[in-house]
């Protein structure tokens, strides 16, 4: 029997009917390369139209011409329609096709800008392998930012770990970690590899799931509070990356600090490749898009 | 007189009892989850090798992390105050003690008589400590204890990025993907932890003799990254795990009632 991959989460792709691509002007895309997870986004006209979100493989050429045909699925289209492809994230510089390479830093904070609207002022984007704190203008620039990328803590490899020591699917620890009576002190290590010997001894003493839960994401919350507080906040804050969507460390985060997150009807972890489309798409416009 | 040194590590209970300054008997348990127990039964070990009752102890002392649970309410210390004593003892001319142990790594910079003048110490991450070798040999496949008798063949440095062990962990996937082998990986592993134990050391100074200390002193392979990294001979004693433990034991020994 193949055993079950907990930390394995959903792959998806969409793109949106009511926008016809051959009637715009503008067809671009982003493809953010991260560390554990790939994006594409197609805007037209700045507009989102297609997006996909899978795991990063082994080589980012690769991942970054799978999660870009994906997106393309059943639109129609082809990387040739594309008038410019931006290509961002820690594998940026390594997708053969791109035409030009942009921070990850700017992009999400462009994506932000275009998915929160122009108030956002700190922007916390928890990655797969790193955690960065940005602050930027109303029109999406970046004015400063602080990233941790030495440590798993407050990352979603971190959580994947978790996930698979106590056999629950990535996507359900949020819920599960509110089914406590009473919320537990967090786990007092910082890293991943204490925590889970932490987490052993928990489990042994006979505490739930969800109340092993509870402690690490309260803990992985504290972290990236420490982080948020060595740069500042300044409202409107937002937050994009996978860990975005687990309630169980949002709302751990929002009460330690206070300030409440906007929320979006966009998918928070395509905001650094759909940053990268803006951008492509401003390239364009400059007459600097793809090189033919 | 007959003393007993405790030392609760975070993965094994070890226990030294002295004589009127001679070792007599050692005992060892894993720490486990019930360390209380696992300290009780490292010392009815210990007893049991040297034919004493427990009442045969004039004092106790008590060192590492879970020293609170040790039995025999004894005298406690911390653990670099017994490194450094355990170390002189047995290496004299001993003036850095690095030691490294399943979940902390500390240097010690100690005086002849096994004083602490300054002391640095890795507690909160696992990057410098045995529990990075452990997270590395399960990625290698390979037992712990050979780990570091296989990066010893290795022909070739290649450098590891990542210094968080679960990202290291990935890293040394992808490097078995990519076919390298396993012997350099292994000595990348130890270059790796080895770079971050003495970047650590170099902040209280190193003067020589350097001896090195605690469970993970006994993987080869981290001995030698340590002497490259140094580009000093370091020197190991024979039992390295039960160096703070014969601290312990000496404090309380040292200790008038």
């Amino acid at each position: 029997m193949a055993e079950q991959e907990y930390w394995r989460w959903t792959e998806y792709r969409h793109h949106d009917e009511s926008i016809d691509p051959r009637a715009g002007a503008i067809v671009a895309a982003g493809i953010d390369v991260g560390s554990v997870s790939s994006q594409a986004v197609v805007t037209v006209d700045d507009r989102l139209y297609a997006f996909s979100s899978m795991r990063t493989g082994s080589n980012s050429p690769d991942s970054a011409t799978n999660a870009l045909n994906w997106a393309l699925e059943g639109t129609g289209l082809t990387p040739g329609d594309l008038a410019c492809v931006v290509g961002t994230g820690y594998g940026r510089v390594n997708i053969p096709f791109a035409d030009k390479a942009i921070t990850e830093i700017a992009c999400h904070a462009r994506g932000a800008n275009f998915m929160y609207g122009p108030s956002v002022r700190t922007l916390l984007d928890m990655g797969g392998q790193d955690c960065k704190i940005i602050h930027c203008d109303e029109q999406g620039k970046v004015r400063a930012f602080l990233m941790n990328d030495k440590c798993a803590a407050g990352t979603g490899r971190g959580m994947e770990v978790f996930a698979d020591l106590l056999a629950v699917p990535i996507e359900q620890v949020g819920a599960l970690s509110f089914e406590v009576e009473e919320e537990p002190d967090p786990v007092s290590s910082t890293c991943v590899v204490f925590a889970k010997s932490e987490a052993t001894g928990l489990l042994r003493r006979g505490w739930p799931k969800s109340k092993v839960l509870a402690a690490y994401c309260a803990a992985m919350a504290h972290r990236v509070v420490t982080l948020i507080e060595r740069l500042g906040i300044e409202k409107e804050f937002a937050i994009t990356g996978g860990i975005a969507k687990n309630a169980g460390v949002v709302k751990r985060l929002q009460r330690e600090l206070g300030v409440e997150p906007l929320t979006t009807t966009y998918d928070a972890q395509i905001a650094g490749a759909l940053g990268g489309a803006l951008f492509a798409t401003a390239l364009v416009r400059k007459g600097k898009g793809r090189k033919a | 007189m007959v003393t007993a040194g405790i030392d609760m590590g975070a993965k094994w209970v070890k226990v030294v009892l002295l004589r009127d300054g001679e070792v007599i008997a050692r005992g060892k348990a894993l720490t486990g989850f019930e360390q209380k127990a696992s300290a009780a039964k490292a010392l009815a070990d210990a007893l049991g090798q040297a034919g004493l009752s427990a009442d045969a102890i004039d004092r106790t002392a008590a060192t590492g992390a879970g020293r609170k649970d040790a039995p025999g309410s004894p005298i406690e210390l911390t653990e670099v105050t017994a490194a450094a004593l355990g170390a002189v003892q047995i290496e004299r001319s001993a003036r850095t003690v690095i030691d490294v142990g399943a979940e902390e790594g500390r240097a010690i910079k100690t005086t002849d008589a096994g004083k602490v003048v300054d002391f640095a110490v890795n507690e909160k991450c696992a990057a410098g400590s045995g529990a990075f070798t452990e997270a590395m040999a399960r990625a290698l496949e390979t037992p712990v204890e050979e780990i570091g008798p296989l990066s010893l063949q290795s022909s070739q440095a290649i450098p590891m990025n990542a210094q968080c062990a679960v990202f290291a962990e990935s890293e040394v996937v992808s490097l078995l993907h990519a076919r390298t082998p396993k012997a350099d990986i292994a000595r990348a592993v130890h270059d790796a932890i080895a770079n971050r134990i003495v970047s650590m050391a170099r902040k209280v100074g190193i003067n020589e003799h350097v001896v090195l200390i605690g469970g993970v002193a006994r993987n080869v392979g981290f001995v030698d990254a340590v002497e490259r990294e140094l580009g000093l001979k370091i020197t190991v004693p024979p039992d390295p795990e039960f160096v703070s433990a014969l601290g312990a034991a000496l404090h309380a020994a040292e200790r008038r009632g």
